[in-house]
């Protein structure tokens, strides 16, 4: 374990924590978790260290989360505190990384079957449907970290008004091109299959195609807006 | 050439796994017991990386177009050539023609039928392996189906035949009591957001692995494990081995086929030496989770590690390899 490693009981919650939080998950990754809210300016402090981290030679792999990083160590390292120690050097030394990244204009069809849950988002809301569609598509998205299935992009950038928690129960089989909500976090589903977030609308564009020579259309740092090309209520 | 004669779903070509996409979101798949696998190699003088076909529903037969060097690793298989049976662990001379048919082991979970070579699909980046929720690697990124052509790769003759000590027979016997398998874990990010009448219990119950389990993830059942508040956390790395605990109460271990993030609680971790255990487990069966910590962990992957290195020692002592032996002796 480490020092910082978890929540002592009564500590309440991690979120009021000022400093980063660091631990273990087996022998071989190391989970950094920054303290504060989800802002781009955190994402972008997450992003120096993810590069520092790749000039190490004992990770093997840095997995980018939101506001948090995993080193994969290429195997166990012996006194995982000196990594530790490393990392929180870094975070406090190291500036904001600004990526520039590319501009993507992504026409969205909003509602209908294939975004049934726009009724539910704006019941939470307390919006009406056009609202949360026009406050949807008014932001300007940032792609903060790509995981979970290939290609997908956690997007930064979603107005509080319309955050929405994931569903209890996940759509079974929600389509590739989903545009979503879950929590803070926007995204368009990536593949075809079980889905927890809430489904907005719809976009044809193909995230991920190994054969390609950059396999995800998405990377880091990139951009995204939404626009409207059609509304279907 | 390998010709599938019958195979329900869920069976596909695994490799160690796929590494380094993991920031593009493709999660590493490979085969659930990666000792196996290697044990399988080592017997059969394939690089280190070769694919097999990893099975996991029986029966499973495939006819050899050519004759070739085979073993079959994993779980204790009951194995049929053409009317003639052999043990798993052990190499076999194949003949063009014959047909070898895997029943359900009566120990283990998975079985890994190497071949001389490997199996020899593209390798995609980087790796053999079956990504079945992206669609490719393996075999058309998919399960193997009846009639699938699957080539093989060019591998070393054997001189002699031998067999080899499943790793079950060679490491530490950790199971707590008969029928039930022990795993060594480490406690993780959010362990101490579970209050301690929660955190006794997970240690000290006897999850059932439920039939909702697969190369994805195992659901646990047992009772619930819950933190002391519900928590939406936000999305951050998972490796195979970590235990999350859903809304629901019932754990969950990722495995081989994980995503790359996850949002849910993680109490623990099971460790990288114990993996393969875990990928032997089958629907049904009990496990129990040990506490360890890093050093513990450590040590226990050396293990691992000496096994391989000694089953590749004696093969090439088998194999009449002199300089292997005098590096030996040396």
């Amino acid at each position: 374990m480490l020092r910082d490693m978890a929540v002592e009981p009564g500590d309440g919650s991690m979120e009021q924590k000022t400093v980063p939080s660091l631990s273990m998950i087996g022998t071989r990754a190391m989970l950094f978790e920054a303290p504060g809210d989800f802002t781009l300016a955190q994402q972008r402090r997450i992003w120096a260290l993810t590069e520092a981290s790749r000039e190490r030679h004992d990770v093997a792999e840095v997995i980018v989360g939101v506001t948090n990083l995993m080193l994969v160590f290429s195997q166990a390292p012996e006194d995982p505190e000196i990594v530790a120690d490393w990392l929180l050097k870094a975070w406090d030394m190291l500036p904001e990384r600004h990526i520039k990244g590319r501009l993507f204009e992504i026409g969205v069809q909003y509602g209908g079957e294939l975004g049934e849950d726009l009724f539910h988002v704006a019941e939470h809301a307390c919006l009406s449907r056009e609202e949360v569609i026009s406050l949807h598509h008014g932001a300007e998205y940032t792609v903060c970290a790509l995981g979970s299935v290939p290609g997908f992009g956690y997007l930064h950038g979603l107005d509080p008004r319309i955050a929405t928690p994931r569903k209890s129960v996940p759509s079974l089989n929600m389509l590739a091109g989903t545009v979503t909500i879950g929590g803070m976090q926007a995204g368009i589903s990536a593949l075809t299959g079980p889905n927890g977030w809430n489904s907005i609308g719809f976009t044809e564009i193909s995230l991920f195609n190994p054969e390609r020579n950059s396999p995800s259309l998405f990377a880091m740092g990139d951009r995204i807006r939404f626009y409207p090309e059609s509304i279907d209520l | 050439m390998i010709t599938v004669l019958q195979t329900p779903p869920q069976n596909t070509v695994q490799d160690l796994g796929r590494f380094g996409y993991r920031e593009l979101g493709v999660g590493t798949a490979g085969a659930m017991d990666g000792v196996a696998l290697q044990a399988g190699n080592i017997l059969l003088g394939n690089q280190h990386g070769a694919a097999a076909l990893e099975i996991q529903t029986f029966p499973f037969v495939v006819r050899f177009d050519e004759a070739c060097f085979v073993t079959v690793t994993g779980g204790d298989a009951k194995l049929d050539l053409s009317g003639q049976s052999f043990l798993p662990w052990t190499l076999k001379r194949v003949e063009a023609g014959q047909t070898l048919s895997v029943g359900r082991p009566a120990v283990g979970a998975r079985v890994y039928l190497c071949v001389q070579g490997g199996i020899d699909v593209p390798a995609i980046l980087g790796s053999r392996s079956t990504q079945l929720r992206g669609g490719f690697g393996g075999f058309e990124g998919r399960f193997l189906e009846l009639g699938d052509v699957l080539k093989t790769g060019d591998g070393p003759m054997r001189h002699s035949l031998y067999g080899a000590l499943p790793p079950g027979q060679r490491l530490e016997q950790l199971d707590p009591e008969k029928g039930i398998i022990g795993l060594r874990a480490i406690p993780a990010t959010d362990y101490f957001r579970f209050p301690e009448h929660a955190r006794h219990r997970f240690w000290n119950t006897d999850w059932k692995i439920s039939p909702q389990s697969n190369r994805t993830g195992y659901r646990l059942k047992g009772e619930k494990v819950l933190p002391d508040k519900a928590v939406e956390l936000r999305s951050y790395g998972v490796v195979p081995g970590i235990i999350q605990v859903p809304p629901s109460g019932e754990p969950i271990v990722q495995m081989a086929d994980a995503n790359t993030a996850g949002g849910y609680p993680r109490i623990a971790s099971v460790i990288e030496a114990d993996l393969w255990r875990l990928g032997q487990a089958p629907v049904g069966a009990r496990i129990r989770f040990i506490p360890c910590d890093h050093a513990e962990g450590i040590a226990a992957m050396r293990a691992v590690t000496s096994y391989l290195c000694d089953l590749m020692q004696v093969t090439g002592l088998y194999q009449g390899e002199r300089n292997t032996l005098s590096r030996a002796i040396s």
